[in-house]
């Protein structure tokens, strides 16, 4: 009894497993039937995100169509899919799917918050296809299906905090945020690093915020004060978007300067500067892998065409554009090396492929899906831009696990065949669940 | 006296070496060494230098650790000289430090900025200050002893003796006093002080009493200084934080009463629309928006064509934004709500997607970035009041609310417009019977709520974003501050914003800012249940109409 019901469910599954085989290769020939390779494009244009999303829609419409210029790819057009998730997270996911399932695009580029990737990464697993996610965000995260862009925590939070240690000479530490996912993933790996380092727990300040806080009088003078214990303080910043500008107008009123208790923040770039006056804020600082005023040959073309593209002489980049930038660029270049815009294909095709980015060096698509990158640490100027005051010598790999929470300090990715997991853990030696 | 002259003689030497230049004064030629290093090895070379240009104490370094400071100071590629560059279009017009000769024009390739970081900026205006110490203007020397009372320079020790010696401004000298004690305590001269001079220093520190001292005292006390100096400064710790701890609660109360009036001024259209009219109108918010647009567009103009009429560009934006947001408002009213009249579900399932619909809009115009609005000089910066601080645009929001708030009660109360709202609202028909035109009373008090919105979005560009989802921030707080001030009154509105207001200040240091939130939403649902009509319900028989 026991064994035929053994075998008649493993007959069942081998059944499904054909009945999918034979979907596979029909769905095969007619994606390769078109005469143009269809790119989507998943980022908010209405809604709260618009804000940061839109920017990004506009620049792969521009790598779309410079990479049409020289020729297309495999000899077809490149045809983008624009669609608009309007900021709402289960759309996020109806949009992807209709993306794959009825435009049948060959990647995606899209998503910015943590909770709008969460949302889709069921269907493209399920759909087996590529995801391109090209902002900073909290780690703890590896799927076969994603490419993750953007930085890991250890390649902005954690060399940030290690320059205000070593060169600011940072005592005591505020880790503000807004209420969300990333801000709190984050902090708790900075608080777990601190304490490391041998900060005492009540030199460490823990202050979160609604999104799109505006009142900011009573936090920043709360800041003021935790300042004032003769300790060297810093204010670490994951304040999301909307909620940066009244609050750095806030320091500015305050009279909160940097040379008394600098502000880094992880989410403010040339972008979100855009809006406010930056005299009162010159030397806060921010930490990315790329910055506007970065003086590369790359960068320069790279913004005139960005300019020119917009028709905008204002108009400024930023890191998440240069992530997209990377991305495609691998993407591009893993399709060739594949032959074929197959997912299963491209996928194997992305690891160890490098590409240059804009600031001077290659970055590499790691096994684990993110990428190796340069950290820079920016002071605010007066004109809105950023200085680059202190580089990484080398690239630093994306550390998607990170190694300062004990839920996650033993598992790596690696998708690499054979072992193909995206949270193997070393220390019982199996693919799958949480570390000890 | 000696170092006075010294100081003149100097002036002196670097007007007459900018006539002729390289003049053979040995000072200047001391100095230019110096300013060469201030060019190289990177932020740490400079930093190096700079001290060194400081402990020469040669005043003549100060226009060019000023230009530095500015990032006027740069490195010409050609002979790796220091120079101070100004753009002058394309190009850069270069002179030298020292002698300020000019040296001809430079395109942007052949310098490079000498680039300057926090710890670099501390070090300049610390030796500034050391080096301005003996200035002649009164101002430029308190801002020395400021910088001093920061940097706790000990090599100014000197300087800032002789300085307090000849000093004859009280506040001044009040504030070189300070300096040095600060100097004296955290420095290495606190070891051989005695009792009484050690006393003198936390007292000098506790008097000024403000959060740099306390920083300082901490300091002190948390140091490895000597028994005696550290017990002395855990005693002006806890003198000055009880001090500190009253004004803190003058602080938050003040948090209040300004978070408060923007409650207040963005609620106060909707109390007319909702309060006195009954709309649920759930675009609102987007006519807040559209008056910091306007706002926004007024200053452009103001920025294209008038940038010395700078000032005056928000007075110009406030009847601009009451009459595009009150026309807006107007037909809105007479497209749309007019029909919906007695049908709140309708009216709010259409104003909402009105609201979405104005949002792209403005999306579709302006871009989905922030907008900058500038403040004008009168509404920046803060000033100190006791142990407050406070911000001159918050003050002036305070200030405006209140302005607006009355003018809207004299309108209703004491106007004919006024009197027909009130007509109108409490008995329709009988309004009617009495030969007013209610249909354009309708129009027109929409107009009114709305026009005030604009007039809070002039106010609320002032402190938040000026993006399409300005309006979406406020609209759930207004909603919450006339249903719990009592629909249909203005007072109420009022108090409510206010006690609203200063309960989140109060809650928000020690609940957090989420919690705070959330705890006084509990508050009021509470409160709804034991009177569902808020704080001032109407009574009599317009509650019925």
């Amino acid at each position: 009894m026991r064994t035929k019901q053994l075998t008649s469910s493993f007959g069942i599954s081998a059944l499904a497993g054909l009945a999918m085989g034979a979907m596979a290769s029909f769905a095969m020939p007619a994606q390769a039937a078109d005469d143009t390779i269809k790119v989507g494009i998943l980022h908010s244009l209405s809604g709260t995100m618009a804000i940061s999303e839109t920017t990004l829609k506009d620049v792969m419409l521009m790598l779309i169509d410079e990479q049409n210029k020289k020729g297309g790819l495999l000899g077809k057009k490149l045809e983008p899919v624009v669609v608009d998730p309007a900021s709402n997270w289960p759309l996020f996911a109806e949009k992807a799917r209709e993306l794959i399932s009825k435009d049948k695009v060959s990647a995606v580029f899209g998503c910015w918050t943590s909770v709008s990737r969460k949302s889709v990464l069921p269907v493209f697993e399920e759909l087996n296809n590529i995801l391109f996610y090209p902002v900073q965000y909290e780690g703890e995260e590896s799927s076969r299906n994603v490419f993750y862009t953007g930085a890991a925590p250890n390649q902005q939070a954690i060399p940030a905090v290690d320059y205000l240690m070593s060169k600011e000479k940072v005592q005591r530490w505020v880790l503000a945020g807004t209420d969300y996912v990333y801000p709190r993933t984050t902090n708790k790996i900075l608080e777990a690093y601190l304490k490391g380092k041998g900060v005492k727990p009540e030199d460490i300040m823990i202050n979160y915020t609604p999104f799109g806080h505006s009142d900011w009088q009573s936090i920043v003078a709360d800041i003021k004060k935790f300042g004032s214990a003769g300790k060297k303080t810093a204010v670490v910043s994951t304040i999301n978007g909307d909620a940066n500008v009244p609050f750095y107008k806030e320091l500015g009123n305050q009279g909160v300067k940097a040379q008394d208790i600098p502000v880094v923040a992880f989410s403010v770039g040339e972008e979100e500067l855009a809006g406010i006056d930056t005299k009162p804020l010159l030397g806060h600082l921010a930490a990315w892998n790329y910055f506007q005023s970065v003086e590369t040959p790359a960068n320069t073309d790279f913004i005139k065409s960005w300019k020119a593209y917009t028709k905008n002489d204002k108009r400024v980049t930023n890191d998440p554009m240069e992530a997209h930038y990377i991305g495609f660029n691998m993407w591009v270049k893993a399709v060739e090396a594949a032959g074929t815009t197959e997912p299963d294909k491209v996928i194997d095709a992305m690891v160890g492929v490098a590409v240059p980015n804009l600031t001077g060096g290659y970055s590499a698509m790691l096994p684990n899906h993110h990428i190796t990158k340069p950290v820079l640490i920016g002071e605010v100027q007066e004109n809105g831009q950023f200085d680059v005051v202190s580089k990484t010598s080398g690239l630093v790999p994306g550390d998607e696990w990170s190694d300062f929470l004990p839920d996650s300090k033993d598992l790596i990715a690696d998708w690499r065949k054979p072992m193909s997991c995206g949270n193997f853990n070393v220390k019982t030696g199996k693919c799958g669940g949480k570390g000890s | 006296m000696r170092r006075a002259l010294r100081w003149l003689m100097a002036v002196c030497v670097v007007v007459a070496t900018s006539t002729a230049a390289y003049a053979a004064d040995p000072r200047a030629i001391d100095l230019r060494p110096l300013v060469q290093a201030l060019g190289s090895g990177g932020y740490s070379g400079t930093e190096k230098a700079l001290t060194q240009l400081s402990e020469a104490g040669d005043p003549a370094a100060v226009p060019v650790i000023e230009a530095l400071q500015a990032g006027d100071l740069y490195v010409r590629k050609a002979d790796g000289s220091v120079v101070v560059a100004r753009k002058a279009g394309d190009a850069f017009t270069l002179t030298d430090p020292l002698t300020r000769a000019a040296l001809g024009d430079a395109p942007a390739a052949a310098v490079e900025k000498i680039r300057i970081n926090n710890s670099l900026r501390r070090a300049i205006s610390a030796s500034l200050g050391a080096l301005t110490l003996m200035s002649p203007d009164a101002g430029v020397r308190r801002s020395a002893a400021d910088a001093v009372f920061k940097s706790r320079d000990a090599s100014a020790l000197e300087t800032l003796s002789a300085a307090i010696a000849k000093e004859q401004d009280k506040g001044v000298r009040a504030a070189m006093e300070q300096a040095r004690a600060a100097i004296l305590l955290t420095g290495e001269a606190a070891s051989k002080m005695t009792d009484a001079e050690i006393q003198s220093a936390t007292d000098t520190l506790t008097a000024r009493g403000d959060r740099d001292a306390l920083v300082l005292l901490n300091m002190v006390a948390g140091s490895g200084a000597s028994d005696i100096t550290k017990k002395s400064a855990a005693a002006a710790v806890s003198t000055l934080e009880q001090k500190l701890a009253f004004w803190a609660a003058l602080q938050n109360l003040w948090y209040g009463l300004s978070l408060g009036s923007v409650l207040l001024l963005a609620a106060i259209g909707l109390a007319v629309t909702f309060g006195v009219m009954g709309v649920i109108n759930m675009a609102h918010g987007e006519m807040v928006m559209i008056g910091a647009y306007t706002t926004f567009l007024v200053q452009e103009f103001f920025r294209a064509h008038a940038p010395g009429l700078f000032d005056l560009s928000i007075l110009v934006a406030l009847p601009a934004a009451f009459i595009v947001s009150g026309g807006v408002g107007i037909v809105i009213e007479r497209s749309v709500i007019r029909w919906l009249y007695g049908r709140p579900l309708e009216t709010l399932l259409a104003t909402w997607g009105l609201s979405l619909a104005l949002q792209q809009a403005v999306r579709s115009i302006f871009g989905p970035t922030n907008r900058e609005v500038g403040a004008p000089s009168w509404m920046s910066g803060a000033f100190e009041l006791g142990g407050l601080t406070i911000t001159y645009g918050r003050l002036w929001i305070v200030v405006f609310a209140f302005a607006v708030f009355a003018a809207l009660l004299v309108a209703l109360k004491r106007t004919w417009f006024g009197l027909s709202i009130r007509a109108v609202t409490q008995n329709r028909p009988m309004a009617n019977a009495m030969g007013i035109r209610t249909a354009r009373v309708d129009a027109l008090t929409f107009g009114l709520g709305s026009g005030i919105a604009g007039l809070a979005g002039v106010a609320l560009s002032q402190i938040d974003n000026v993006s399409p989802n300005l309006g979406q921030g406020y609209i759930l707080d207004s909603f919450m501050v006339v249903v719990f001030g009592g629909v249909g009154n203005l007072w109420g509105t009022l108090v409510g914003a206010l006690t609203l207001g200063t309960m989140n200040k109060f809650l928000e240091p020690y609940a957090g800012a989420v919690l705070g939130k959330i705890l006084v939403l509990i508050f009021i649902i509470l409160f709804i249940q034991r009177r569902p009509r808020g704080l001032f319900a109407l009574k009599g028989r317009a509650v019925e109409a």
